[in-house]
């Protein structure tokens, strides 16, 4: 496949391999990746057994699990209100929250639709037109300009009945978050790659600049993450941090000009509750006030009671990059993809997940 | 004019259901045994050991790329009896019917369930037919069990893998998944991939006649679940580890293409017309060699082999040169694929 086995090929791989090793700090070099699907490559590669000087972590890169369970809790409340359509990426249906999860609530009856994008959800609005049609706005910057563009259509359109719960983030905030907290030592962040598409590179120009720390925005194959590691270990050696781009062949330095700005038109930035890392300030996303109608909040109470991590999960600090999925007590042993405790383990860009089923 | 279509009456044991049987199923299934509509099948047996198995067919759309519900219903038992290495022969074959289901496409089922059995070589000798009311069911599901007739001395089981064995396909991964996905509605997804439904017998027949059913140790069709399920599963039942390499495992680029898109993984589809075999790697050319001039083992590949450690394991060598495990499913990629 053009495009894809260039970025597998072995001898490539090997080559970047090799220049890798030589570099020498004398330490595991620590370098975190923040997006769920940079999470699923490393592990399927099977690259970490031939970096033994790199200590790949995984961050706060999966927009399932860093969902708090308050707001799975608020969004299985509403998919108890009487002529409602959840509408829902997939990942979301298993997550448990203090004491359901939406796969619970269809088994009981609520009426709870998988969608692959949120025009879909239009759909089903305009197809409903005697029932509230919720999307529940999950993700980062890569989903946020399409539902900002679904809500723009359902202006256009006149739709009554279609309304989101936005429970969107937004990446740099949480990495700053994570630099600030110093709990967590990181030589390195390898940027996400479509969320990158989105915002370009600028937004991380303060891990350079604030934190001296390099940092890579790459791509999804094999030789595109050994390409950002490479580079990355050269910024240290050669001390000279600044965000690179290896994945120039999807992102520009000024990212997608019209979709940020059709992002901002529809929202901004608010502050957010983060599993693991709790209420970060502009680190989500809420409907400016002419789009106010467009948000469910308004047409139900969702006011449930505050609800905590379940006993022993480390989903929290799993997400910080504190711990590795297999230094939770429950890893394997109670949670696992059949019966997850945690929202890692959930959704299938979940580090525990990845380290399950690739580990 | 109105198409002809079922009535709860056509499932009611009168007339009206006794015209549905014999001019439409009888019409297309006839042979000696079934002709007698007895309320059982008796026929001869030349084999003093008989393998026997049963599936239900829910697939949705009933009618898809490479085939239809009718097709696969033959062809999964037939090639859950195969994988034994047993000779299909005789099929049962249950249809439940949704109210309001039309004549026509019960035909267009029951022809393609004929060419089927044709082809397999296997008769259906009894059947039954009911009806129900309009949203108890979804259009069609069938039933079908069957026997087949075991040469002695052969013991194909999933916990018969030794190590040292090699880990063989037939053919190409994933076509009827995504042959089935891509005619779901709601993934506005367009490709011309066809399923790979299809009888499995003439492949283990062809390894029987040239008295390599020895030299077979463990086989099995990888459906739900895929390779990886169907590798993970004679790893534990063998307790032995697998080790297969990925880049010598076959998968068509168009169905490569929809997996990048969709966030699947080939290992994991469900394939129709492949086997997994396990077998003696001194006969393992030998084995492919024969496969390879077979109707539907063309593209066969040996793809890895059987080690020590870690017992019940499968670990794959990625393209790379890491490795990686292979787990199995935990949960369905998407309900009603068979």
């Amino acid at each position: 496949m053009k495009y894809v086995d260039e970025f597998r090929d072995a001898t490539i791989a090997q080559k970047l391999i090799n220049r890798i090793q030589r570099f020498k700090f004398n330490r595991k070099v620590r370098f975190m990746e923040v997006c769920g699907s940079h999470t699923v490559a490393i592990y399927k590669s099977g690259m970490r057994n031939l970096l033994p000087d790199i200590d790949l972590i995984s961050g706060p890169g999966c927009p399932v699990c860093v969902t708090s369970a308050l707001d799975i809790d608020r969004t299985i409340q509403l998919t108890r209100m009487p002529d409602t359509i959840l509408a829902t990426f997939g990942d979301m249906i298993r997550v448990p929250g203090s004491s359901s999860s939406l796969q619970n609530e269809i088994s009981q009856g609520a009426e709870v639709k998988v969608v692959y994008s949120s025009y879909d959800a239009l759909k089903i609005a305009e197809d409903n037109p005697g029932k509230r049609v919720v999307f529940l706005a999950v993700g980062f910057e890569t989903t946020s300009p399409t539902i900002a563009a679904a809500i723009l259509q359902a202006e256009k359109k006149g739709l009554e009945n279609f309304s989101i719960l936005s429970y969107h983030k937004l990446i740099p905030p949480a990495m700053k978050a994570l630099l600030t907290g110093e709990q967590v030592h990181i030589d390195g962040f390898i940027c996400p790659g479509h969320v990158s598409v989105i915002i370009g590179s600028k937004p991380y120009e303060f891990i350079p600049q604030q934190y001296h720390l390099p940092a890579a925005i790459t791509g999804f194959e094999p030789v595109d993450i050994l390409h950002a590691l490479f580079m990355m270990m050269a910024q240290i050696k050669e001390n000279r941090p600044a965000v690179e781009i290896p994945y120039s062949r999807a992102v520009k330095p000024e990212g997608n000009p019209m979709a940020i700005q059709r992002l901002y038109e529809v929202f901004e930035p608010s502050e957010a509750k983060w599993r693991g890392l709790g209420v970060i300030a502009d680190s989500g996303l809420k409907l400016r006030r002419r789009f106010q109608k467009y948000d469910a909040t308004q047409y139900y109470d969702l006011s449930v009671a505050e609800s905590s991590d379940p006993p022993g999960c480390e989903c929290g600090s799993i997400l910080k990059g504190l711990k590795k999925p297999s230094e939770c007590p429950l890893f394997a042993s109670v949670c696992n993809p059949s019966r997850p405790i945690g929202p890692c383990m959930v959704s299938s860009e979940g580090s525990c997940a990845a380290a399950y089923k690739y580990g | 004019m109105e198409e002809k279509r079922i009535l709860l009456s056509h499932g009611s044991g009168g007339t009206m259901a006794r015209d549905l049987i014999d001019q439409y199923v009888v019409k297309h299934f006839e042979n000696p045994i079934l002709n007698l509509l007895n309320d059982q099948a008796v026929f001869p047996t030349s084999s003093s050991r008989l393998a026997f198995t049963t599936d239900s067919y829910v697939v949705d759309p009933i009618f898809f790329p490479g085939g239809d519900i009718g097709k696969l219903a033959i062809c999964g038992t037939v090639n859950d009896l195969a994988v034994c290495g047993a000779t299909p022969q005789y099929l049962s074959c249950s249809f439940m019917i949704e109210e309001g289901f039309l004549f026509s496409d019960l035909e267009k089922i029951l022809l393609s369930m004929k060419e089927a059995c044709k082809e397999a070589g296997v008769k259906i000798v009894t059947g039954d037919t009911k009806v129900v009311n309009r949203g108890s069911l979804d259009k069609i599901f069938i039933n079908t069990a069957g026997v087949g007739s075991l040469e002695e001395g052969l013991s194909i089981s999933g916990n018969k893998a030794l190590v040292g064995d090699k880990v063989l396909i037939t053919g190409f991964l994933g076509d009827h998944e995504i042959a089935i996905i891509s005619k779901r509605e709601n993934l506005g997804f367009v490709t011309h991939v066809q399923s790979d439904v299809a009888p499995m017998n003439g492949i283990v027949k062809a390894l029987l006649q040239k008295g390599l059913g020895s030299r077979l140790h463990a086989m099995r069709d990888p459906t739900r679940g895929g390779l990886a399920t169907v590798l993970n599963e004679i790893a534990a039942q063998s307790q032995i580890g697998v080790i297969i390499e990925e880049d010598k495992i076959p998968v068509r680029e168009e169905v490569k293409g929809a997996c990048e898109i969709l966030g699947f993984d080939p290992l994991y589809l469900a394939n129709e017309g492949k086997l997994v075999i396990f077998l003696d790697s001194q006969k393992a050319e030998e084995v492919l060699s024969v496969i390879k001039k077979t109707r539907y083992g063309s593209d066969a590949q040996i793809i890895g082999e059987v080690i020590a450690e870690p017992k019940g394991k499968v670990l794959m060598r990625t393209g790379i040169g890491g490795t990686r495990i292979v787990d199995m499913l935990a949960t369905e990629q998407f309900p009603r694929i068979c």
